[in-house]
């Protein structure tokens, strides 16, 4: 196998297999969000200006249950704060770019590209930073394009779904495919199984006040489960 | 139910910008600074520690049966959350969820 010299085309190798997530993930939100009662437009802008599928999906699900707008804003946000420890990762290796590349670098800060480019930097620390930059963009050129095309996709053809083949299990399907993988140490193990029940303790709390709280407890208990299992954290761990 | 429009017009710019800006908070502003370790702790479960507890009650009291709890929607779940543990495949949980759920709706 001849190595690919160019570090922009080394990142779209490197983050080509997340395509066949990426895809449905973005054609099933287009489903369920348009049988949700967005129209193409408000598809399209949710998932080019939030960019963060997992997120969308939590709001999506939450706007639909009518909860109020701090309570979908705090959840899906609370979704999304997992990407501080992205930006912090990447900082040693992309922070000497111009802050136009940085700021544009950060909107395309997504779990894919943070995965393929985070191993490849760790991998080669010493490559010049253009080098790294090309490489950054490269992993998302894959994932980008398909996630935005693939969303139109799913909205116009819910549009097409009649109601009564709602798929009202789609998403329930989808996070729990999600979350499975995520289940890789006791830690996350206990966060998982602290949420589930504290949400179903909880549900009866009103406008969705029973997940956020159920959230909180779930992560205090797989900090402390980490803590209680190593003594005092595993240092330099990166999720 | 459907999302009401004005709800929608507020939470996509403030969800769209807080996304944002969480993205850019080391990498664009505060820079090459550590993270305290017990913060990093608690971020690293954020996902884990949301997303189980969103979906759990959907799938015990599904609105779709008037949330009566569904044979076929809980067997749907176990498989994809089954599958999903063993194969680490997103896909290969999300089929066999779906296959699971059509499976035990028309037998």
């Amino acid at each position: 196998m001849t190595p690919i010299r160019s570090p922009f085309l080394r990142g779209c190798a490197a983050s080509a297999p997340f395509v066949i997530v990426v895809v449905p993930f973005a054609l099933l939100f287009g489903v369920v969000a348009t049988e949700a009662g967005l129209n193409l437009l408000q598809v399209m802008l949710f998932s080019l200006s939030v960019f963060a599928g997992a997120s969308q999906f939590a709001a999506v699900q939450l706007m639909q249950d009518q909860a109020p707008v701090l309570v979908v804003l705090a959840t899906s946000l609370a979704v999304n704060l997992r990407m501080v420890m992205y930006s912090v990762a990447m900082t040693p290796h992309l922070g000497g770019a111009r802050f136009g590349t940085r700021a544009l670098m950060a909107y395309f800060l997504v779990d894919q590209s943070f995965a393929a480019s985070q191993m490849e930097f760790e991998r080669r620390p010493d490559q010049p930073l253009a080098d790294k930059v090309a490489f950054f963009f490269g992993t998302v050129a894959p994932i980008a394009p398909l996630w935005f095309a693939a969303s139109f996709a799913g909205a116009v053809v819910g549009e097409a779904i009649p109601p009564e083949y709602a798929l009202d299990f789609a998403v329930p399907i989808t996070f729990l495919a999600i979350c499975a993988p995520m289940l890789r140490s006791i830690p996350h193990v206990v966060a998982a199984a602290v949420s589930i029940i504290a949400a179903l303790l909880f549900a009866g709390l009103p406008y969705g006040t029973g997940l956020l709280l159920a959230a909180v407890l779930a992560m205090a208990a797989g900090a402390g489960a980490e803590v209680a299992l190593t003594g005092k954290g595993q240092a330099g761990h990166e999720d | 139910m459907k999302i009401d429009p004005l709800t929608f017009w507020i939470v996509l710019p403030v969800l769209a910008i807080g996304t944002y800006v969480i993205r850019l908070s080391f990498l664009g502003v505060l820079g090459n600074r550590p993270l305290p370790e017990g913060l990093r702790r608690a971020l690293r479960y954020t996902a884990v520690a949301i997303l189980p507890g969103l979906v759990a009650p959907a799938v015990l009291w599904p609105a779709a049966t008037g949330g009566q709890t569904d044979p076929a929607r809980l067997a749907a779940a176990l498989v994809t959350l089954a599958v999903g543990i063993a194969t680490r495949s997103v896909i290969g949980a999300i089929l066999a969820g779906g296959v699971t759920l059509y499976a035990v709706l028309w037998l």
